[in-house]
């Protein structure tokens, strides 16, 4: 009875105790339930395994100044407890020196690469030459592992950049086919060129310049003498200077570029030496007006109103100011030849003027224009050149179409 | 009148001077062109000397010399001294019994820009053009891209054919050369119609200085 009693008064409080217990444990307790559980998860949440196998190399064709760390990813990177989040890279110049934080790499990344500046002064200057140790740090849910350091490693630059080798090769295989060309032209085999109907117009126009008795304006384009749609155009002044100076017309050259006008003033003065009439050239006749676009525009329309030239030659680089040109030399009556490389304004010249030059034919019409071995031959080995392509192309679409890889692989180029 | 309306009005007025070309050659389009022109050469002046002159060359020999003079170390940025000396050759244009001096300048711009565009053109318009261009000829179920891809790869070979110039265009050769040419006038085509838009824009934008910022007709 007393143990009935004694089992019956102490058994009420235990029961209410149990209850409570079981009650904060179940899920009608959701609030509760989720913190008590976080807490529990978070203290006993290992942190991910640390990543292995870390190896710092000098990063490839570079100029020197970056260092690639690959590592093995950790066993808890998408497996095992799956808690990786990221991974950090650190770096000391000492195995057990200080490592700072070079960058971030997600999870499942399994190499960074460290660039750093080359100038001295900046802040992310990485020297070359001097040894870096790495270790990587996986991280996740705000715990984490480092890895062994790496042993040391060092950025130095490369003299030869192997992703560019079919630059190499074309460049060679180009020049191979020039220099074959140029010798057999200078040994007086003659290479045949077919007939760009723009050339033929030159001298055409010069006559009707000279008949008219007035004068020839030649526009060098608003490229800069590094371009190569401008050192073609000097090459055709040459030529047509020559004429000029043959028949004893006038030549206007009003230039965009100080350094344009520089060579322009030397090439005429070399046509009228070679033409045997040095003393009629006149330096004053090529000047510079302005480098501005637009203003050199109005400067060279009002130009064509006054002078009311009887050709105009348009050989070079041009932007907007194609149209504006081609149209007030139309208004003029001038006899308008041109040509351009600039693919968007070949349309308004061949809306606009007589004859146009296309793309290649303005760096052709320099060889069909002097005939010179070296001109000649760069021409010949540029079709051959072109010819390489062609096969290339065709070769190339038919593997592409049975997904031959290797042939592909040749044309592969590390920018 | 504060300085941005007299500006504004400066604005309008050469903007008519020039547009006035479009009647006939007249004193007015004369005056503009050449304050244009001027202003414009002038202009140009100013910005070589402070972006270009000055950043480039003396600030860089400054650093040189500062470098030698607290480090006693010499320094690469002397090597711009080179860059000046060939720019002060360029200025004895200006005396005729020294002037020839000026081709050393010259010869270096021209031959070193051309020797290394030699290799920037050949991957960029040559090798990645060639690469982008082999495509495959038959995709299988995607009919679009089958002839979107012989379309480029037709277009390009007898494009080149057209500017293979050791051969005269005659027979298969001159028909290849022919397919070419049509290729490239209705390239020329399609590139005309989409310039003169940004044409028409620019025509736009005089018109709207001119009549929102001038004469606040539209809003």
């Amino acid at each position: 009875m007393r143990i009935k009693r004694l089992f019956g008064i102490g058994f009420l409080p235990v029961f209410l105790v149990l209850c409570i217990f079981l009650f904060l444990q179940s899920d009608f307790c959701p609030a509760q339930e989720v913190g008590e559980v976080d807490i529990l998860e978070e203290s006993s949440t290992p942190p991910p395994a640390a990543p292995t196998d870390v190896k710092a190399v000098d990063t490839p064709n570079d100029n020197g100044h970056s260092i690639t760390v690959t590592w093995t990813l950790s066993v808890d990177d998408g497996a095992g407890l799956g808690n990786v989040v990221s991974y950090e890279v650190l770096r000391s110049d000492a195995p057990d020196g200080e490592f700072e934080v070079r960058g971030l790499a997600p999870a499942g990344e399994e190499s960074f690469e460290d660039k750093g500046a080359k100038e001295k002064g900046d802040a992310n200057y990485l020297p070359a030459g001097v040894d870096f140790y790495y270790k990587v740090r996986a991280k996740g849910d705000g715990l984490f592992s480092d890895s062994e350091v790496s042993a040391p490693a060092h950025a130095y630059g490369q003299w030869y950049h192997t992703g560019k080798t079919p630059v190499v090769v074309a460049v060679l295989a180009f020049s191979t086919f020039a220099l074959v060309f140029i010798t057999l032209a200078r040994k007086g085999k003659k290479l045949y060129i077919r007939p760009l109907a723009g050339i033929e117009a030159v001298d055409e126009a010069i006559g009707r310049a000279t008949e008219m008795g007035k004068p020839i304006l030649y526009i060098l384009g608003l490229g800069s003498a590094d371009m190569i749609a401008t050192i073609a155009s000097f090459t055709i002044l040459s030529r047509v200077a020559k004429k000029v100076a043959d028949y004893q017309t006038q030549i206007l050259i009003p230039c965009n570029d100080p350094i344009n006008m520089a060579v322009a003033q030397e090439t005429v003065r070399a046509a009228y030496l070679e033409a045997g009439r040095p003393d009629q050239y006149k330096e004053e006749n090529i000047y510079y007006l302005t480098s501005m676009q637009f203003a050199y525009v109005a400067g060279v329309n009002g130009i064509m109103l006054r002078e009311k030239p009887a050709t105009n030659f348009y050989l070079g680089k041009f932007y907007a100011e194609s149209l504006l040109l081609a149209e007030t030399g139309s208004l003029a009556g001038s006899i308008q030849i041109s040509g351009t490389d600039e693919i968007a304004q070949i349309p308004f010249f061949v809306a606009a003027t007589d004859y146009t030059l296309i793309g290649e034919e303005l760096y052709a019409a320099s060889a069909y224009l002097g005939k010179e071995p070296i001109l000649l031959g760069t021409l010949k080995g540029q079709d051959w050149g072109k010819a390489v392509v062609m096969i290339a192309l065709i070769l190339g679409a038919l593997a592409a179409t049975f997904n031959f890889q290797f042939f592909l692989n040749l044309f592969r180029i590390q920018l | 009148m504060s300085g941005e309306v007299v500006g504004v009005w400066i604005g309008a007025i050469l903007t008519l001077g020039i547009f006035s070309f479009l009647y006939k050659d007249n004193p007015f389009y004369k005056f503009s062109e050449a304050l244009f022109v001027g202003v414009s050469a002038g202009y140009w002046f100013v910005v070589t000397f402070w972006q270009y002159f000055l950043p480039k060359l003396i600030d860089n020999l400054a650093l040189a010399y500062t470098v030698l003079a607290v480090e006693g170390r010499i320094d690469y940025h002397w090597v711009y001294i080179l860059g000046g000396g060939l720019g002060i050759l360029m200025l004895l244009r200006l005396f005729p019994s020294v002037g020839w001096l000026s081709r050393w300048s010259l010869a270096f711009i021209v031959g070193t820009t051309a020797g290394l565009q030699f290799t920037r053109y050949l991957e960029s318009n040559g090798i990645i053009q060639v690469k982008g261009t082999i495509l495959p000829l038959i995709v299988g179920g995607d009919l679009n891209t089958t002839i979107g891809n012989i379309v480029i790869v037709v277009g390009t070979f007898c494009g080149l054919i057209y500017f293979f110039f050791s051969k005269e265009h005659r027979g298969a050769f001159g028909g290849a050369a022919r397919i070419g040419v049509w290729f490239l006038m209705i390239t020329f085509g399609a590139l005309f119609g989409y310039t003169v838009m940004s044409r028409m824009s620019l025509l736009i934008g005089r018109m709207d200085y001119l009549f929102s910022n001038w004469l606040h007709l539209i809003g």
